[in-house]
C-alpha cells in the first residue's frame, strides 16, 4: 500500500516538475546534510555502535500559478548502518486556494494541537525513531497521503483530511533500540495494516482572543500493538493497529505575563471498549496543560502537565496476563523546556525533559545549535532515557547517544 | 516699539501653535509607524558584526490599522532569509498599553504555535532592533519633553526626550530628533541608566511613496558592541486594500503569493 502512495507521489511530483517552467513561479532549494548519532555506552542489539550514520540531500520544488500551488520535497540519503541509499517522498501535494475554500491533495504534513512533544489531539503519523536518534525535528512528522479541504465561513474555520489509506508511526527499530519485549523468544513476527482509510476534522475560531479548536478523528492506533497467536505456547506474534477514534479540544491564548495552552480528548478504543482485550489499549482521556513565558529577552520557559486515565481500569487488570507489567489507571507526565538564544539568535541552546511520574520514566535532550553562516548550521546533542525496563523511555534506558547535525542549505 | 509688535505677532502664531513634547511624539507615531489604511514592504536587514561578518535577514511586512493612529495594528511577515526560516510566518497583533499577541507558523513541521510576548524590547529575529524599535512603543509608557530645536543636516527637527514613567530595567531614556516638517523620527539615541548611550538609531534615506514620506532605509547601531542592523525597503506601498482575514491562521499556514511577494 505505501509502495503504491509512494509511486503515487512520484507520478505527482514528476508532473509538478514537467508544470514547474509553465508556472508564473517556481522555486528550487534544498539541503546537504550529515547526521551522526552514536551511542553514549554499550553497543545496539544489531552490535553496531551507532544509532544513525548518513548522509542526505533534500530537494524543494515550489511552484505556483493563480489560485494553485504545487509543492514537492524529497530526499535522497545513504544509511551507513545497514539501510544502504535509498530514497523518501517527504512532502508532494497540490494546492487550489479559492475565496473562502481551499483543497491540498497529495502527501502532506499535518500538526494539530498545542503540546510539546506531547500529542494529544495531534492524531498524525510521527517518526518516534527521528526524535529519540538525533534527527532534526522535522523529521519527526511523516506525511499522510490524504486530501484536506479547508473551509472558511464567518462562524469558524474547518479543516477535513481524508485519507484513503492508512500510514503508520514509525517505531524506533528494533535493531537499533532496545524494546521492552514480554516475549522475545517468539521470532515468528508479521505486522498487519489497516485496509481502510481515515479521516479528521478540526474546527477552530477565536473565542475573546482565545484560540479554541475541536477535534474529532476516526482511524486506528498509529503505534502497533502486539498480539501473540496463544500466550501459553505463543509462537507468532502480529503487530496491529487497533480501531480507534479520538475527540477532543483545545484552547490558547494570553494568561499572565504568558501563554497558557490547554487540551483533552477522549480516545474511543472502538475495536475493545469493554476493556477486556489486553492486547488493545483501554479507551484513555488525555489531558495538557502547558504554560510558556519568556522571563527576559532571548529566553523562553515552557512547562506541561500530561495525564492519560483508563476507562476501564479493572476490566484491564483482569485481563491481564499474569507476568505482564501492569500500567497504572492514571500516567501523569511533567515535561520543561528551557530555550536561551546567544549571539544575535544565531546560537541556540535548548534543554527539554519529559518525566513520568506514575512509573519514574524520563527522557532528557540538551542540544546545542550554531549557525556558521545563513546557509551553514550545525547542531550536537544528546538523548539520555531511564526508569522502569517496560515504561516508554525507560525501555531505551541502555539506548543514550549524542549526535550531530550539519547542514548546508541552498 | 513697531518692532516689538512686529516681534510680537512673529511670536503670537507660534505660541499658540507651539506643540507639546506629547504632540510631537504623537504625530511621530502617527507619521512614522500609522501612515495609510495598510503598508507592505520587502524589507532587507543586514546585520553587520564588529568584526564585518554579515547576515542577511529578508521577509515580507505587512501591516494594517484597525482604526486611528495609535489605535491597534495587526503584522504579517513572512521569511524568505535565511534558508532555515524560509517560508516562516509571523503574526503579531498589537494592542495600545496591552502585550501583544503573537503566532509563528513553523513550516518543516508545518505547525502553528502561539508564542509568549511580554518582553517588546527583546530582540527582533536577532536584529539590534527589538519588537519595539519595529512596531513601536507605547507612548504613555514614557513622559517627552521637547528639550531644544536643531538642525539635523537641513531638517529642522524637534529633539524629545522621553523618560520611562516606571523604572525599565535598561533603558533610562532616549532623544527623538523629530523632523518638524514631516514628523518623521530622523535619529534617536537610547541611554541606558546610568546616562549611557548605548543604540543609535538613524533614519538614512527618506522617499516618497504614495505621497508619504517614508524611512526606506535605517540603521540601529549598538555603541557598546558594535554591531549594527541596516534595513533597507526594497518595495513600499500604501493602502492595498489588505484584507482582515489575511492575518488568521489560514493565511499564516498558507501565505497568499499575491501579498508575499
Amino acid at each position: 500500500m505505501d509502495r503504491l502512495n509512494a509511486r503515487r507521489a512520484l507520478a505527482l511530483s514528476a508532473l509538478l516538475l514537467a508544470a514547474a517552467p509553465a508556472a508564473a513561479e517556481s522555486m528550487v532549494s534544498g539541503f546537504l546534510q550529515q547526521n551522526t548519532a552514536f551511542n553514549a555506552s554499550g553497543v545496539n542489539p544489531d552490535g553496531r555502535r551507532y544509532k544513525r550514520l548518513e548522509e542526505r540531500v533534500q530537494l524543494k520544488l515550489d511552484a505556483s500559478a493563480g489560485g494553485w500551488r504545487a509543492h514537492f520535497k524529497g530526499d535522497a540519503f545513504y544509511d551507513h548502518l545497514g539501510r544502504g541509499a535509498a530514497t523518501e517522498v517527504r512532502e508532494a501535494f497540490l494546492d487550489y486556494s479559492g475565496a473562502a475554500f481551499d483543497v491540498r491533495f497529495g502527501r502532506q504534513v499535518i500538526t494539530w494541537g498545542l503540546g510539546d512533544l506531547v500529542f494529544v489531539n495531534d492524531v498524525f503519523p510521527k517518526d518516534h525513531e527521528a526524535l529519540f536518534a538525533g534527527r532534526p525535528l522535522e523529521y519527526l512528522k511523516r506525511g499522510v497521503d490524504a486530501v484536506k479541504f479547508g473551509a472558511y465561513p464567518k462562524l469558524a474555520s474547518f479543516e477535513f483530511v481524508l485519507a484513503r489509506s492508512f500510514r503508520e508511526s514509525r517505531i524506533p527499530d528494533a535493531r537499533r533500540f532496545r524494546h521492552f519485549d514480554p516475549m522475545p523468544a517468539v521470532t515468528d513476527r508479521e505486522t498487519v495494516k489497516p485496509g481502510q482509510g481515515e479521516w479528521a476534522l478540526r474546527a477552530y475560531r477565536d473565542f475573546a482572543g482565545y484560540d479554541a479548536a475541536v477535534y474529532l478523528y476516526r482511524g486506528f492506533q498509529r503505534t502497533p500493538s502486539t498480539r501473540p497467536d496463544d500466550l501459553a505456547a505463543p509462537v507468532r506474534i502480529t503487530f496491529f493497529h487497533p480501531e480507534l477514534s479520538v475527540i477532543g479540544a483545545s484552547l490558547s491564548g494570553r494568561a499572565g505575563s504568558g501563554v497558557l495552552s490547554l487540551e483533552m480528548a477522549y480516545y474511543d478504543s472502538r475495536q475493545d471498549r469493554a476493556g477486556t482485550d489486553f492486547t488493545v489499549p483501554n479507551s484513555q482521556t488525555r489531558l495538557l496543560a502547558g504554560y510558556q513565558l519568556q522571563p527576559w529577552e532571548d529566553f523562553t520557559l515552557n512547562f506541561q502537565y500530561y495525564g492519560e486515565r483508563m476507562h476501564d481500569y479493572a476490566a484491564y487488570r483482569a485481563a491481564l496476563p499474569a507476568g505482564f507489567p501492569e500500567d497504572k489507571r492514571w500516567n501523569h507526565t511533567v515535561t520543561a523546556r528551557a530555550t536561551q538564544f546567544f549571539l544575535h539568535q544565531t546560537l541556540r541552546l535548548s534543554v527539554y525533559a519529559a518525566y513520568n511520574a506514575s512509573n519514574r520514566d524520563y527522557f532528557v535532550n540538551p542540544e546545542l545549535r550554531y549557525s556558521f553562516t545563513d546557509r551553514v548550521w550545525g547542531a550536537v546533542g544528546a538523548n539520555a532515557f531511564g526508569g522502569k525496563p517496560w515504561g516508554q523511555f525507560g525501555q531505551f534506558a541502555r539506548d543514550d547517544n549524542i549526535y550531530l547535525q550539519l547542514r548546508y542549505e541552498f | 516699539m513697531k518692532r516689538w509688535i512686529a516681534l510680537l505677532a512673529a511670536l503670537l502664531p507660534l505660541q499658540v501653535l507651539a506643540l507639546s513634547g506629547e504632540e510631537v511624539m504623537k504625530k511621530s507615531q502617527a507619521a512614522f509607524l500609522y501612515p495609510g489604511k495598510d503598508f507592505k514592504a520587502r524589507v532587507l536587514m543586514k546585520l553587520v558584526g564588529r568584526d564585518g561578518q554579515e547576515r542577511v535577514r529578508e521577509l515580507t511586512m505587512l501591516r494594517k490599522n484597525a482604526g486611528a493612529p495609535g489605535g491597534e495594528q495587526k503584522y504579517f511577515m513572512y521569511f524568505f532569509q535565511p534558508a532555515d526560516v524560509k517560508d516562516m510566518t509571523f503574526m503579531t497583533y498589537k494592542y495600545p498599553a496591552k502585550d501583544d499577541d503573537r503566532w509563528l507558523f513553523v513550516p518543516a513541521l508545518n505547525m502553528v504555535k502561539r508564542i509568549a510576548a511580554q518582553d517588546k524590547r527583546s530582540s527582533f529575529v536577532g536584529s539590534d532592533f527589538t519588537y519595539e524599535d519595529v512596531s513601536g512603543r507605547d507612548l504613555e509608557d514614557d513622559s517627552h519633553a521637547i528639550e531644544r530645536e536643531e538642525k539635523l543636516g537641513t531638517r529642522d527637527c524637534y529633539v524629545v526626550k522621553s523618560t520611562p514613567k516606571v523604572g525599565d530595567a535598561e533603558f533610562g531614556h532616549k532623544l527623538t530628533w523629530v523632523d518638524k516638517a514631516n514628523f518623521l523620527p530622523l535619529k534617536e539615541e537610547q541611554y541606558d541608566k546610568r546616562g549611557a548611550k548605548y543604540k543609535l538609531f538613524t533614519a538614512d534615506e527618506v522617499a516618497d511613496v504614495k505621497g508619504t514620506p517614508t524611512v526606506i532605509r535605517r540603521t540601529m547601531k549598538n555603541l557598546q558592541s558594535g554591531h549594527r542592523t541596516e534595513v533597507t525597503y526594497l518595495k513600499s506601498d500604501y493602502d492595498l486594500g489588505i484584507e482582515d482575514s489575511l492575518f488568521t491562521e489560514r493565511f499564516l499556514r498558507q501565505p497568499p503569493r499575491k501579498w508575499i511577494d
